[in-house]
């Protein structure tokens, strides 16, 4: 791969359009998106309901298909990826934090997290082994073969950025990852990621509601019926909303 | 992965219950209604097994063994007379009633051998001597008669008597026998007793059974007595051949047996593609969730189709298992007629595959046309 190690941003996306038609209906969820997410630098995305972050971000992060425009992941243009490489891609280099967790119910928080490195072709002994160290430092390490349904959902939450973490991707995409949870959890779960996930080479993009906690951005895109409105920096992130 | 696909089936023990329990019916009720009925083909070609000789001389007309078209006495000295014969001795096989010391009537199969050879005799004695047939008014009862006797509170021993058209016949011998389609108990005499016990007729020669000299070939046999004689000769594996064949052509057995096997696939089908389904639905999103973290279409196929061959082979298993526990049960009762050869098992078998590939296939498709964005609703 041409990429350059750490490029100066992660993901870029230049006059990017998405429309659903459903039927006759035809709704245009992004309207020629200019946008850019940074290495080293937890992005987020923040704007009334409907206004298109979660199609933004499942664009880039290659699980959906654009109609306009292009979207560059660390130098990757997705629309030269086919559908297997693309899963690959996306297997190797995204981490993923749900709205609702995902945990697979059936399989043990350890069992949950090795999911992301068995898919890359770790072995379960490796896969458990950095799984396990990893449940350990989000303070899970108690309850390595807990159930999804008997942890509370602060530490279900954390399972999954456990989860999102351990392949070590440069890419970390958590969609309302607070949602479900009470303040002091959500909280919990911020620093959390600004903890474990916020390095140089990696970016970290949150869609959130939750103007609690907007100080935890570096910086914050503003969106509005389907383009970007506006982006603070630092200083104002601060300040926004609280 | 495959590991944790196996948890996840197990996991859902509602659903996996009801995947094996609608498999294991399926494959239950397939090989047993095909054992019932394969036993039940097999006891209409009992005789030919208890009388065991290697061929079979009946009139033209006879197209089965248990059909029976008298001949005159003296075709059995015309087959005699055909080159290669080393002998041939006449067979008296008929339906009559025998009645009983409590005034009641039992049809029996009479069966009357050759009294000099007594070829066609029972192949196992469990009392007295078959020799003893030669005693006067003297017959052989098989386990059946002792069966249906006993259900009248008559306990049949050697030196018990009956009648059979109102003439004594009195037991030296119990023998055994296989049990035949037409149930009614095998009563063993001498070929020239059985005509005193027949009702008095112009033509009274049921079969003639005959041995080929050593060293002639029997298709060639048959095919020279039938010329000479213009009677039907059968080797004994075309005789059971054409009565299976007669009774799947004539009754309405294969029907509904058919019937039965039919209903059973396509609950199988029904039961087993649907929970099947449901289960791939309300583990979409988890599906979904994997496809998101870089599973591919392979990965969850295989992980599918493990999970479909699982309860698959599980209730394959059950199915067949429960099967043959009914088939040891009712065998050491003696009915319903059970037989499950190879063909059954392999057929039960791939009726399952074929019910696994089509629930997984549902799966698959569905799983194909959904977006990995729906983790994100
Ligand atoms: N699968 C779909 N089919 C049709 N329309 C869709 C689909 N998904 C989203 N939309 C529409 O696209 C627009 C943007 O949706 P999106 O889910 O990206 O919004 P959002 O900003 O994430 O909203 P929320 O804050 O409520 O999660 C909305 O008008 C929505 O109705
Ligand atoms: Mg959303």
């Amino acid at each position: 791969m041409s990429a350059p190690p750490v490029p100066d941003f992660a993901v870029k996306t230049a006059g990017l359009g998405k429309t659903y038609s459903n039927g006759d209906s035809v709704v245009h969820a992004l309207k020629s998106v200019d946008f850019e997410a940074r290495c080293g630098e937890l992005l987020m995305i923040v704007g009334p309901s409907g206004c298109g972050k979660t199609t933004l971000l499942s664009v880039i992060c290659g699980t959906l298909h654009y109609n306009a425009g292009a979207v560059t992941v660390f130098g990757q243009d997705l629309s030269k990826l086919s559908q297997g490489k693309l899963t690959a891609f996306r297997g190797k280099n995204v981490g993923f934090v749900f709205q609702q967790f995902n945990l697979i119910p059936t399989w043990t928080a350890l069992e949950n997290v090795t999911v992301p490195m068995l898919l890359n072709g770790s072995s379960r002994s490796e896969a458990e082994k950095a799984a396990a160290a990893l449940l350990k430092e989000v303070g899970i390490g108690e309850k390595l073969q807990a159930l999804p349904t008997q942890l509370s959902g602060g530490q279900q939450q954390r399972v999954a950025i456990a989860r999102a973490l351990v392949h070590e991707p440069r890419l970390l995409i958590c969609d309302e990852p607070t949602a479900a949870l009470d303040a002091a959890s959500g909280r919990r779960v911020l620093e959390l990621l600004k903890e474990r996930a916020c390095r140089p080479d990696r970016c970290v993009i949150v869609v959130t509601h939750d103007s609690r906690i907007f100080s935890f951005a570096d910086r914050i895109a503003e969106m509005e019926d389907g383009h970007i409105k506006a982006v603070h920096g630092p200083d104002a992130c601060q300040s926004l909303y609280v | 992965m495959l590991r944790l696909a196996l948890k996840m089936l197990f996991g859902d023990r509602a659903k996996y219950a009801m995947l094996v329990c609608g498999l294991s019916f399926c494959a239950l009720l397939m090989s047993q209604q095909t054992s019932v009925f394969c036993g039940l083909l097999l006891w209409t070609t009992a005789t030919v097994r208890n009388i065991r000789v290697p061929i079979w001389v009946a009139d033209s007309k006879v197209e089965q063994v248990n059909e029976v078209v008298p001949m005159r006495e003296v075709e059995v000295q015309r087959v005699r007379s055909v080159v290669g014969v080393e002998w041939a001795v006449p067979l008296f096989w008929n339906i009559l009633q025998a009645r009983l010391p409590d005034g009641t009537f039992q049809g029996v199969q009479l069966t009357g051998l050759d009294s000099a050879s007594l070829v066609g005799r029972p192949a196992k004695m469990r009392e007295g001597r078959i020799e003893d047939l030669r005693l006067p008014n003297a017959v052989i009862v098989d386990q059946v008669a002792l069966e249906k006797f006993r259900k009248r509170g008559i306990s049949l021993k050697v030196g018990a008597v009956f009648e059979i058209n109102d003439k004594e016949a009195r037991v030296v011998g119990i023998c055994e026998t296989e049990r035949s389609f037409l149930g009614q108990p095998y009563v063993f005499t001498t070929y020239s007793r059985a005509l005193e016990y027949a009702p008095l007729q112009r033509k009274l020669l049921s079969f003639i059974l005959v041995q080929p000299k050593p060293g002639v070939p029997v298709p060639e046999l048959l095919r020279r007595i039938s010329a000479l004689s213009g009677l039907r000769a059968f080797s004994s594996d075309q005789v059971a051949w054409d009565t299976l064949v007669w009774y799947i052509r004539n009754t309405g057995i294969p029907i509904s047996f058919g019937t039965v096997v039919l209903l059973g696939i396509v609950v199988g089908i029904a039961i087993a593609g649907q929970t099947f389904y449901l289960f791939v639905h309300e583990n979409m999103r988890y599906l979904a969730a994997l496809k998101a973290m870089g599973a591919s279409f392979g990965v969850l196929a295989q992980m599918v189709v493990l999970q479909a061959f699982t309860v698959g082979f599980i209730g394959y298993g059950l199915g067949v298992g429960l099967a043959a526990l009914f088939g040891n049960a009712v065998l050491q009762k003696g009915q319903p007629p059970f037989y499950m050869p190879w063909q059954i098992l392999a057929f039960t078998g791939v009726v399952i595959v074929f019910i696994c590939l089509l629930s997984a296939l549902v799966g698959l498709i569905k799983i194909a046309r959904t977006e990995a964005a729906m983790v994100f609703k």
